[in-house]
């Protein structure tokens, strides 16, 4: 599949891949959550730019977080997770929290309300681009994932075939629509918006290289401080998505953010499966063609 | 500030990053105490216990600034014999008048006083009350008292009526104990705080306090300030990098709003407002206004500029520079005196510029009532806000109390531009100017405030140009001449900035408020602006990157005054001229040459030497010496104890919210005793603390911001993208109080005062935290006050349940700490919404009096 030029040591080069030469650095996101302060600036700054359509007005209680999860219509998503106390925020719940005065991050138990934007993963291996029967969804030469509004027919396929549930289809056109990187924005030199938006610089936009760089060395940092829990999600090109173009320094466990903890391409299997499919079909086929020349014998 | 101010609190993030402790201070656990190394849930309206608590800590353990505080502040400085403190008094300070429930300053002056010109000289207590009421601190405020340049000091600070001494002896209660029996802090999160602090403080390093109407918002609210004033002064964290107090306003340009004011008590540049029996002509106006030393003592050089830019020609020594123009004020006109002079029918007519009273406003069904009764109403907003369909679709339109076609109240709505479809200038809360370009013309019929004001004024002066009444004689005259340009006949910006920044007698633009003269020979708009065009060239429109610059980063935007960055950064310096550290350097004397230098601009005589001690009879700048770094101050020196220009106490004391659950452990006066209350039926107040009926309202509530929506809603509620984040109003309860009210995550409660019920989905978090004070478990509900009838996302209004008992300085309403019940289910509908008001009412025996009293 891949040649020993597409390959680098920091993983495979995806847009060398589909076939750019000399194409300009992967580009891409390191969101460290360890910074954001759930302003979800983000979110609008990315549905202003590329006009998503306002997604429901729902009051969800799911703390600060209405938008609930990425999709069509939501691209940039943050999550936002109260640990305070214990178990979840109910009246029937043990009520007698009291933290004892003051909250102090230091310690261990600290309470927290971890707040982190979710974006695509433009992912090394993307699965949404494979399934994907009418080429809408293309690799760019910035090595990122896009969809092709013109070209998508609506069947759905990278719906499920994306691990994390990014992309989606969107009710009033029909299409599958997610992040784009800002493509139109990256062809002019631009920062995308979400990051352009971004006070604090948890999310940084940059090429990938670098960013992975730069969040090995803020994870290291936060650990010197004591901040064990810091660890990055998704910057391993060794993983089972060849590593994000996005990718992410989280506080806790993935899951308690609402991503898989160890995802893998849903195609990577599909060589595998299609050549079992090809036997198991060849054999059906043998013994077609078998009972067939047995029919014919028998014939005779 | 990361949940109001979101764009700001990078600079927090960005100290964080360098090693800075941060500490949240919060009744709830917010966005910015997610970012916090410390969060410390305080019970709402109990700051000026935890902060005097510090005070009390810096005194007795030593741990203020010595150098500095003998140098800079007026902790030397000795009282006179009459005054007595709030320990003598029972909780109060001398001075008080019971029956007209204000005070007089008189005792609160430094020994050593010749005479006492606060412009009331000559005038009876009833009219010395109605100036004192017309926000008249104000005129004291940085201008200070008229103190006599050189008081009676005692450089030991051993003297038992020196402030020094009166403060220790002041704060002495607010033990660590009692701390967290006001606040709900305990001791050891109270001592670790303390200890935080004051190491972070002293030559090498400083403290920053940021706050907010988290503040301001109370009967007390400008004592809160001060007594962090008071801690920041002990500590010597004022005039020097990293330190200071920083007001984060509420929006855009607020900052603006008070230097070239929409308030009623003053003129730009701080100058205080005319008022009817104190200030006749222009000379005793200057008499009584200025300061006999420091900048304030070219009061009538700043006044005269301004009338030369608002009646140029017309303004001469002759017609005493056309002073008897300017509107004369006759008592407290602020925005809640208007709003029962409209119930009264005194006031006919009313314009709203961007503001949505209808909903923004405490009791806000007062303000309904108000606007109800009108001849006109102006509304100018990008979108049909409450306040301009009160008549249509109001609360009291369901309810029956008020018919569509009773109301006689003509409303126009004026659409209004957007800050991208025009120039001109914010001012932020750091006194930063920065000019913003128009991107597009404004469509439809929208038009900037500037082209409506403008062509308003011009209309005006056409419809009277013909009149020979003398009262017209000031629209007449007004200069208003503003050069229009493009499609629209929008008025440039920039020449209304070049009036501001003013110009000498041939018309050149001023650099400094330094140029200004008494003669009539130069205009200018606002003295403290002054340079804002220095040269001819829009200073405010710079946009170096910091990056290219030092990192004081002088030439982004324009700093008032004279585009200092840190104001009164003489004190950054000690006594000798020298920087307290290298680490915390500024603004240092160069004896070689003779002046000031420094990374900003030096904030005092460029060439006065550190040695120089003004004669007796010197006056005005020529009495600043060496080491008065506070220059606008009458005596230089910071105010631990404020002589004059608090109308509420010469020291903070802790005194309840109006409406509280507790009876005041501090001391037996329970309230402000001088907070302005406004009284009217609509108006109830609930009883507090030990009174009968206090029971009926157990829970402290407290409204707040969302980041994801602006004020009284009409720039957020209208939105989609900004309505889908926060889609419908909530209250906030503990899991504790949701258990003990049967109130359930995400259903419905009814949150009922005195004033109102409303209804609101429940968030249940922990985020909230209930706590112990002295044995009792205190439960506080979060408010967010975004919502109203009106736009994509609509709920009922926080802003219905407050009251109108205000901060006596300034007129502010407390909203940020009140008692109500809470219930589970949605409100009742039409008439039956007054009746659960009325049976609360009942219940609790409210009268006209409760809650009235001293």
């Amino acid at each position: 599949m891949s040649t020993a030029a597409d390959v680098t040591a920091a993983g495979l080069d995806p847009a060398a891949l589909a076939g750019y030469e000399g194409h300009p650095p992967r580009m891409g996101f390191f969101t460290d959550t360890s910074v954001c302060i759930g302003c979800k600036a983000c979110e609008v700054a990315c549905k202003e730019w590329n006009s998503v359509p306002e997604d429901g007005l729902q009051l969800t209680g799911m703390s600060y977080d209405n938008s609930v999860s990425l999709n069509a219509s939501t691209w940039r998503h943050v999550a936002f997770i109260e640990q305070i106390g214990h178990g979840p925020p109910d009246a029937t719940a043990d009520g007698a929290h009291s933290v004892d005065g003051a909250v102090d991050a230091a310690q261990p138990d600290a309470p927290r309300w971890l707040m982190a934007s979710d974006v695509c993963k433009h992912c090394t291996e993307a699965a949404c681009l494979d399934v994907c029967p009418t080429g809408a969804l293309i690799r760019t030469e910035f090595g990122t994932v896009v969809v092709q509004d013109d070209i998508c027919n609506g069947c759905g396929y990278c719906v499920p075939a994306c691990p994390f549930g990014v992309i989606g289809r969107r009710e009033s056109d029909g299409g599958a629509h997610k992040c784009t990187l800002c493509y139109d924005r990256l062809g002019d030199g631009l920062t995308p918006a979400c990051a352009k938006a971004c006070p604090t610089e948890s999310i940084q936009f940059g090429p990938v290289d670098e960013l992975r760089e730069r969040a090995q060395q803020r994870v290291s940092e936060l650990h010197e401080n004591g901040t064990d829990s810091a660890r990055l999600y998704l910057q391993d090109p060794g993983d089972g998505i060849g590593g994000g173009g996005a990718f992410f320094l989280l506080l806790d466990e993935p899951e308690v953010y609402g991503l898989p903890p160890d995802p893998v391409v849903t195609t990577r299997d599909l060589p595998r499966m299609w050549r079992h499919v090809a036997t198991a079909a060849g054999g059906l086929a043998a013994t077609a063609v078998a009972a067939c020349l047995g029919w014919r014998g028998s014939q005779r | 500030m990361a949940e109001a101010h979101p764009v700001g609190f990078q600079w927090v993030m960005e100290a964080k990053a360098r090693g800075a402790t941060l500490i949240h201070v919060d009744p709830r656990f917010s966005r910015t105490s997610a970012m916090a190394d410390l969060h410390v849930p305080i019970r709402a309206g109990s700051d000026i216990a935890f902060l005097g608590g510090l005070v009390r800590y810096v005194l007795e353990n030593e741990r203020y600034f010595r150098e500095y505080v003998l140098n800079y502040t007026n902790a030397p400085v000795i009282l006179t014999e009459e005054f007595a403190d709030t320990e003598d008094l029972n909780g109060v300070f001398s001075g008080l008048d019971r029956e007209r429930r204000a005070y007089d300053f008189k005792t609160w002056r430094y020994q050593g006083e010749e005479g006492w010109a606060d412009g009331a000289d000559g005038i009876g207590p009833e009219e010395l009350l109605q100036v004192r009421q017309a926000a008249r601190g104000e005129v004291h405020g940085s201008g200070g008292a008229a103190a006599h340049p050189v008081p009676d000091t005692d450089p030991t600070l051993q003297h038992p009526r020196c402030v020094f001494q009166v403060l220790k002896r002041h704060f002495a209660r607010y033990t660590p104990e009692m701390v967290a029996q006001v606040t709900g802090v305990p001791e050891h999160v109270f001592r670790q705080v303390a200890e935080l602090i004051t190491q972070n403080s002293g030559p090498d390093k400083t403290t920053a306090f940021v706050y907010s109407v988290g503040w301001t918002q109370h009967t007390v609210g400008v004592q809160y300030i001060r007594t962090a004033a008071i801690l920041q002064s002990l500590l010597g964290n004022m005039g020097r990098p990293g330190g200071g107090i920083m007001a984060l306003r509420g929006h855009a340009s607020i900052q603006g709003s008070t230097d070239i004011p929409t308030l009623f008590d003053l003129l730009p540049g701080y100058l205080p407002m005319p008022h009817v029996h104190s200030n006749d002509d222009l000379d005793t106006y200057v008499a009584a206004e200025k300061t006999d030393k420091g900048f304030k003592a070219n009061t009538r050089e700043y006044l005269v500029s301004l009338l030369k830019a608002w009646w140029g020609e017309a303004a001469t020594a002759d017609s005493d520079f056309c002073y008897d123009y300017l509107p004369r004020l006759t008592g407290s006109h602020g925005t809640y005196d208007t709003v029962l002079e409209q119930i009264n029918g005194n006031c006919r007519g009313y314009f709203l510029f961007g503001q949505n009273p209808a909903v923004g406003s405490a009791n806000a069904r007062m303000q309904r009532l108000g606007m109800a009764n009108l001849d006109w109403l102006v509304v100018r907003d990008m979108v049909l806000i409450e306040s301009a369909t009160f008549w249509q679709n109001g609360p009291e339109i369901e309810t029956g109390e008020l018919r569509t076609e009773d109301i006689r109240t003509e409303v126009f709505f004026l659409p209004a531009a957007a800050h991208t479809e025009k120039n001109g200038s914010f001012t932020n809360t750091q006194r930063m100017l920065q000019w913003h370009h128009q991107a597009v013309e404004p469509a439809g019929d929208a038009r900037s405030d500037l082209w409506f004001t403008y062509h308003l004024g011009s209309r005006i002066q056409a419809k009277l140009a013909a009149s020979s009444d003398e009262m017209d004689e000031p629209v007449q005259q007004l200069t208003w001449d503003y050069p229009v340009a493009g499609p629209l006949d929008e008025p440039d910006a920039e020449a209304v900035l070049t009036e501001i920044n003013g110009r000498d007698r041939r018309g050149r633009p001023l650099s400094s408020y330094t140029q200004l003269k008494s003669d009539g020979s130069t205009t200018c708009g606002c003295w403290i602006y002054c340079g804002a065009r220095a040269g001819g060239v829009n200073q405010t429109a710079r946009r170096k990157p910091g990056r290219e610059q030092s990192w004081v980063a002088p030439e982004w935007g324009w700093a008032w005054p004279a585009n200092r960055r840190i104001l009164y950064n003489r004190a950054s310096a000690d006594p000798d001229g020298r920087p307290w550290s290298d680490r915390k350097a500024l603004v240092w004397w160069d004896a070689d040459k003779g002046k000031w230098t420094g990374h900003d601009v030096p904030d005092f005589i460029a060439d006065r030497p550190p040695s120089y001690r003004p004669p007796d009879d010197a006056r005005g700048v020529d009495a600043i010496s060496g080491i008065d770094p506070f220059v606008m101050q009458s005596d230089g020196k910071a105010w631990l104890f404020a002589p004059a220009g608090l109308v509420d106490g010469p020291l903070p004391a802790h005194y309840e919210p109006q409406e509280s659950p507790l009876s005041n452990p501090l001391y037996a006066q329970q309230h402000n005793p001088v907070r302005q209350i406004l009284e009217h039926p609509e108006d109830r107040f609930e009883p507090s603390g030990s009174q009968p009926g206090s029971e009926v309202f157990p829970y402290v509530t407290t409204t707040y911001r969302l980041t994801e929506h602006h004020t009284a809603g009409g720039m957020s509620r209208f939105l989609p993208y900004l309505a889908e984040l926060q889609p419908a109003m909530f209250c906030e309860v503990s899991p504790e109080l949701a258990a003990e009210r049967g109130l359930e995550h995400m259903g419905w409660a009814t949150i009922v005062t005195a004033r109102a019920a409303i209804e609101a989905r429940v968030m249940v978090t922990r985020r909230m935290t209930p706590l112990s004070l002295d044995g009792r478990r205190i439960h506080q509900i979060g408010l967010p006050w975004h919502w109203g009838p009106n736009g994509y996302t609509t709920g009922d209004a926080a802003n219905e349940l407050a009251h109108m008992s205000l901060d006596p300085n300034v007129h502010i309403q407390e909203v940020k700490a009140m008692t109500c019940d809470i219930r589970p289910g949605r409100r009742p509908r039409g008439p039956e919404l007054r009746d659960l008001v009325r049976q609360y009412q009942q219940r609790a025996g409210i009268t006209g009096q409760t809650g009235t009293e001293l």
